[in-house]
């Protein structure tokens, strides 16, 4: 197949938009006003499998040494700030 | 409350879910890796003013959250190099077959307001209730339910368009231009 018209990203971008269209209309129509219940629990599947994916990996070196050496008496860190706990300044909408 | 080696493990054990959520957050998991051992200084040198009792995880989320946003907000101008270092940084990866539907997925949740993108993380994947979200977001729990239904609208408009199972045309497209799409 020739790489001609595809090569850049707009066209591409175009022809997947237009191959997804098209698949559209030979699958089942969406229900309106809804999401199809099949789709949403991919979408939580796939959430969720992204997100294990890093838990599993446990807790790295660098953060259970860092949490040791706060063991120490006067080893805490001099850190500013209030730790951001109380703050609903983010709010928006 | 002091730093008891109760809470020391508590926080400990949190930490797999931090970094998730870092992860999820900024697509890239070294800066998320920093992010986390910010939120951990922070939360330690401040831990007087936790609660006993109350949700150390909804705590050093939202710490993590808002650090989240005042380093975005400094780094908002610097070049976007997130795409594609997630998946190359995880050190365990899914089986190669899955991998390009997960990338795919990375890449449509980057595309989700920041907002969106947040609410949907914390009730979809770190398993908070709507009420411990809208407190680590500091919003109302009517606006963490409209932001996590848009999110989900907005994914699956950018995932299944048409709702077809695997029908696979943007593989056929990566491969006509040599599997650099995506």
């Amino acid at each position: 197949m020739k790489l001609q018209g595809l090569n850049s990203r707009g066209n591409v971008e175009k022809i997947m938009k237009d191959l997804k269209s098209q698949a559209s209309k030979n699958a089942a129509p969406r229900k309106p006003g809804g999401l199809n219940s099949e789709i949403q629990s991919r979408i939580g599947h796939q959430l969720r499998a992204m997100y294990d994916d890093v838990v599993r990996q446990g807790v790295p070196d660098r953060f259970a040494d860092l949490i040791r050496k706060l063991d120490v008496p006067g080893g805490e860190p001099q850190v500013d700030g209030s730790g951001g706990s109380n703050d609903q300044t983010n709010g928006r909408d | 409350m002091p730093l008891t080696d109760s809470l020391r493990d508590e926080i400990l054990g949190s930490v797999p879910s931090l970094r998730a959520f870092a992860i999820s957050l900024s697509g890239n998991s070294d800066r998320a890796d920093d992010l986390v051992q910010e939120t951990l200084l922070r939360a330690l040198a401040n831990i007087d003013s936790f609660q006993p009792g109350s949700n150390l995880p909804a705590w050093l989320f939202t710490i993590l959250r808002n650090l989240f946003r005042s380093d975005y907000r400094k780094r908002r101008r610097e070049v976007e190099d997130a795409e594609g270092n997630y998946a190359k940084t995880l050190k365990t990866h899914p089986s190669q077959g899955a991998h390009l539907e997960f990338e795919e997925f990375r890449v449509a949740l980057e595309k989700l307001p920041q907002d969106q993108r947040e609410a949907l993380i914390l009730v979809g994947a770190s398993g908070f209730s709507y009420e411990d979200a809208a407190a680590i977001c500091g919003c109302a729990v009517g606006t963490i339910k409209s932001r996590v239904n848009r999110a989900r609208s907005k994914l699956a408009a950018l995932l299944y368009v048409e709702g077809a199972e695997d029908f696979g045309p943007d593989e056929t497209v990566r491969a006509v231009i040599g599997g650099s799409g995506g």
